[in-house]
Order: structure tokens, then sequence, then C-alpha cells
């Protein structure tokens, strides 16, 4: 990129990083706490086997119920989880 | 802004790693773009697809920046991150539709563009918080000069000279970062 800083090139460049729709930004915001969260779920469904059976019977109710708030991410993954253990 | 906006790459890192939510949050804005226009631009995913690319970049930012080896070296391990999660993503859509028709073909010249916006972005940064905004709502927003004016509270006679202002500024200062040493 060396030389032609004209007008044209300058806002051509400038045109092509468009923020992301913010809604996704503050979700890969939330992911540290969303990570937390999922931790603490698996940890608590591996020392309490009547939370995992209710995780496995209804995993979106069973968060619900526990007082988590079932970020889809989350839900996901724990769902993976809970096949693959 | 944040006071940790003006951190270097490797810095923000750094602090990401100790777990300072408010680092990770800048991370995650001063690549967001970059994410987004390497899935759109760069490989033309559909919207819902590169939401789930985008998601899944910063997860693997997160879980995996303590196996980064050069610090300074986020923004390429992101993009190759990116790139190939995209390559996964029309894989798996290839895979699924075999009968669509897949018009993606890879062009050095939208991801040259990409890093050339990045270069110049980083530029804007260095212009003070009045021109950063007015650039940005301009050629990143699309905004007309009447919603910049009404949003500012500027003259929209102003709007055009100040934009040129910041455009001069911007190019002085991309000029002096490439002056040989």
């Amino acid at each position: 990129m060396s030389g032609i800083y004209d007008e044209e090139f300058l806002g051509q460049r400038l045109r092509i990083l468009r923020p992301a729709p913010r809604g996704w930004v503050r979700a890969a915001q939330e992911l540290p706490e969303a990570r937390r969260s999922l931790d603490e779920i698996v940890a608590r469904a591996e020392a309490d086997l009547a939370f995992r059976a209710a995780l496995i019977a209804d995993l979106e109710d069973a968060l619900a119920q526990a007082g988590y708030e079932p970020n889809l991410r989350v839900v996901d993954e724990l769902r993976r989880h809970l096949a693959d253990t | 802004m944040s006071s940790l906006d003006t951190l270097t790459d490797a810095a923000l890192v750094q602090r990401c790693r100790t777990g300072d939510p408010e680092a990770w949050n800048v991370l995650v804005e001063r690549f967001s773009r970059y994410v987004y226009a390497i899935c759109v631009k760069g490989f033309r995913l559909k919207e819902e697809d590169a939401e789930d690319v985008f998601q899944d970049v910063f997860t693997r930012v997160y879980t995996q920046l303590g196996k980064l080896r050069d610090d300074a070296a986020v923004r390429p391990w992101i993009a190759q991150l990116t790139r190939r999660l995209c390559l996964d993503s029309i894989a798996r859509n290839s895979r699924e539709q075999p009968a669509a028709e897949q018009d993606f073909e890879e062009s050095g010249d939208d991801f040259a563009e990409i890093e050339e916006a990045f270069a110049v972005r980083q530029a804007v940064t260095t212009l003070g918080d009045a021109c950063q905004d007015i650039l940005d709502r301009f050629f990143a927003q699309d905004q007309s000069y009447r919603t910049i004016s009404a949003e500012l509270d500027l003259p929209a006679g102003t709007i055009a000279s100040r934009i040129a202002r910041c455009l001069r500024k911007l190019r002085e200062e991309l000029e002096g970062r490439n002056e040989p040493s």
C-alpha cells in the first residue's frame, strides 16, 4: 500500500470494515461469562446426578429452574457435553 | 473510549489472559469488523453462516489465547482462524446442498483490500475522536450528510469540508508511516 492515498482509495478502504451486527459483537463479548456458566453447570452436573438427569430430560427448563440464563451457545455446548459423557 | 483502546495488540492480549473482562471487550471490538469483513467480503458467506463463523472465531480466540506464541501476531492468527472456519462452513454447506451452486472463488484482491482497510482504520484511530466518528459514519455506516448533521448537531454545510479535512489528515498520517526511515 504505497503512495496513492487519494480520497477514492481511502474512502473505498474505509467502506470495507463495516460494523458487525451489534448483537454478534455483544454475544462475543459475553463469552467469558457464558463460559463461566458452562463450567459451573458441568461441574454441578458431575456432582449432582439429579441435576444431570433434569438437564438430560429438559435442558432449557432445568437451566432456567436452576437460575441460569439459557444462552443459546451454552445450551448447544452443554447438550453436546451431556451426549458425550 | 476505553483507556485500553490505545494498547498494542500484544499488550491487549496479555491483559485478556489475566481475565480482564474490559480487555476482552476491547479485543472483540478491535477485531469484530475485520472478522466480519473476511466472512462477508472475503468469502461472501450468507449472514447466518457468517454469524456462526464469527461466534466460533471469538470462542476459539477466547479458549486458545493461552496457546498463542507471539502476542503481537494476534491479528494474523485471527485472520487464519477466520479463513479456516469460513472454508469449513463452505464445505459443510456444499455437502448439505450438493446441488446448490457454489459461487465462491477465493480472490486474493479481496483479502489484500481487507488488510489495507485494517491498516487505514488503525491510522484513523490516531486522528482523534471527531475524525474517527465522522469518517466512520460517512464511509462505514453509509450515513447521509443530513443524518450526520442531525446526530452530531453540526451545520449540514460543514460536513463535506470536515470529511475532506479528516481525509487529508488521514493521508498525511499514512504517508508519514510509509516514509523511508
